[in-house]
């Protein structure tokens, strides 16, 4: 297990405090220095990106950075601002001044009620990882429709594909609108029976997500589905991101 | 008390072990749905399950540290755990254990990546026979690392002690109760760090270098059975759960 070197096609399995290489690499996410050794932290896959080494961990909670599009959900709104679950450990920060309508002193009720489900962008993180997210630029709106499927954030990458293969895979083959947010949350829109099988397959993938040959596993999957066809125009979905 | 014989002529002890022998243990990684990490662990008699929720924001603001993590450990025994029903909620002991298992997780962990929050690990026995607390080390520390929590390595613990004028390896309950030392130790074998150490009796130092060596072997040991378990859940063929032979597989393996 404890590896030095892997070549870039397998698939390396680590595990806290395995050592992963000396001070010829760099050390990358998931991972420590210790007496000029790196080792790892988490529970994960090894990934080697030129001299950085990386852990794709199993599983571990969101860290929001700056410029994130994040799907949240308005906890409280206050006299001029909203408090919004991202997904992360920490609560986020809306205040009025960052978002498309020009809200007046105690009227954020009227706008965002605790609830609702809005896209945003992540617009600060400090230090003591006080965020603050806003929903200023353009697309970014409240969520009037559809359905909210949560994965764990390790996983949006397999969601996402290669250049966007997957997604783009599920959203021609369901016809359904979808978004997937840095946090893990994904809202999909369209026909019921549809949403729901674009939810199964989201499961599918994140149980799959370690298994190579994902994207033609879900090809076959999705075909095998009866996706109603009721919208005609080709012209489905935007943000793929 | 004085009378009871605890290892017989042959050297073998009252469940027939050697002096350096562990008792069997099971870790099982990953068991509760809900939680965002957990672990069960069978040593011995001992049945105890762990649960790790976090990091989450900490909610007593004066609690929490601005540049850190904190861990917080709640150990309980459930009522039926115990030949006597024991009466339920935090006493001494459970607050104790509590404090020195979250200090032991603490030590463990890389904390600077999620300040401001806390680590919540639930430490459920539900069957004791000596020995929880490092039952329960072992199987919070797998729980952590199944939680995604970044740590420098994984906490194996074990405990030796001294029964009729011998040191041996793994107590327990009536040994616990008659024998005359019991030495706890919670051991990160990759780092060759101790961030546990307690001693109940009485030992020479001979006898604690001695014990305390039986300890750290055995914790290397058990750290090996950590790593099986954390392999087991995360190299799972995806195939194997939802196949048709899902039962044959699982007759074999048990």
């Amino acid at each position: 297990m404890n590896s030095q070197e892997a070549t870039p096609n397998e698939r390396v399995f680590v595990l806290p405090g395995d050592i992963l290489g000396d001070d010829s690499f760099k050390s990358g996410s998931g991972t420590y220095i210790k007496d000029g050794v790196i080792h790892a932290a988490q529970v994960g896959v090894l990934n080697i990106n030129r001299d950085f080494i990386n852990i794709m961990p199993a599983f571990s909670s969101y860290v929001p950075k700056h410029g994130d599009s994040v799907i949240g959900i308005i906890v409280d709104n206050g006299p001029s601002s909203w408090m919004v679950n991202i997904g992360c450990p920490y609560t986020a920060m809306m205040h009025t001044n960052d978002v498309q309508w020009n809200v007046k002193y105690g009227d954020t009720g009227k706008y965002l009620k605790p609830g609702d489900a809005i896209l945003a962008k992540v617009s600060n993180v400090n230090e003591v990882k006080k965020i603050q997210i806003a929903m200023k630029e353009h697309g970014l709106r409240k969520l009037e429709s559809g359905i909210l499927v949560k994965v764990p954030q390790p996983k949006v990458p397999r969601i996402i594909g290669k250049g966007g293969s997957m997604i783009a895979m599920l959203k021609q083959k369901t016809q359904t609108r979808m978004f997937v947010g840095q946090n893990g949350m994904i809202w999909v829109e369209g026909e019921d029976n549809n949403m729901e099988v674009v939810s199964q397959a989201i499961q599918i993938i994140k149980d799959r997500a370690h298994v190579s040959g994902l994207t033609d596993y879900m090809e076959n999957y999705l075909d095998s589905q009866d996706c109603r066809d009721s919208r005609d125009s080709p012209d489905i979905g935007s943000n793929g991101d | 008390m004085d009378n009871v014989q605890l290892i017989d002529d042959n050297g073998k002890r009252n469940d027939g072990r050697g002096p350096e022998d562990l008792r069997p243990i099971k870790i099982e990684a990953g068991v509760l749905n809900n939680a965002d990490g957990s672990a069960y662990i069978e040593w011995g008699k001992n049945k105890i399950i762990v649960g790790v929720y976090g990091p989450r924001e900490m909610h007593q603001k004066h609690l929490q540290k601005p540049d850190r993590a904190i861990v917080q450990v709640n150990y309980s025994m459930a009522s039926f755990s115990v030949d006597e029903r024991k009466r339920p909620g935090q006493g001494r002991r459970e607050l104790e254990i509590s404090k020195i298992l979250s200090e032991a997780l603490e030590r463990s962990i890389i904390s600077n990546k999620y300040p401001r929050t806390s680590i919540d690990v639930f430490i459920e026995v539900l069957e004791a026979n000596a020995g929880t607390r490092c039952a329960g080390l072992t199987a919070a520390s797998v729980a952590m690392a199944d939680a995604g929590i970044p740590m420098t390595g994984l906490i194996a613990s074990c405990a030796s002690g001294k029964v009729d004028g011998q040191v041996v390896l793994d107590l327990d309950k009536l040994e616990d109760n008659t024998g005359d030392a019991d030495l706890p130790v919670g051991y990160i074998p990759l780092t060759d760090e101790v961030v546990l150490l307690q001693m109940d009796g009485h030992l020479t130092p001979q006898e604690f270098d001695k014990a305390f060596g039986l300890a750290k072997n055995a914790c290397v040991e058990i750290h090996q059975l950590q790593r099986d378990a954390l392999t087991k859940k995360y190299s799972q063929d995806p195939d194997e759960d939802n196949g048709e032979d899902q039962a044959g597989e699982e007759v074999v393996s048990e």
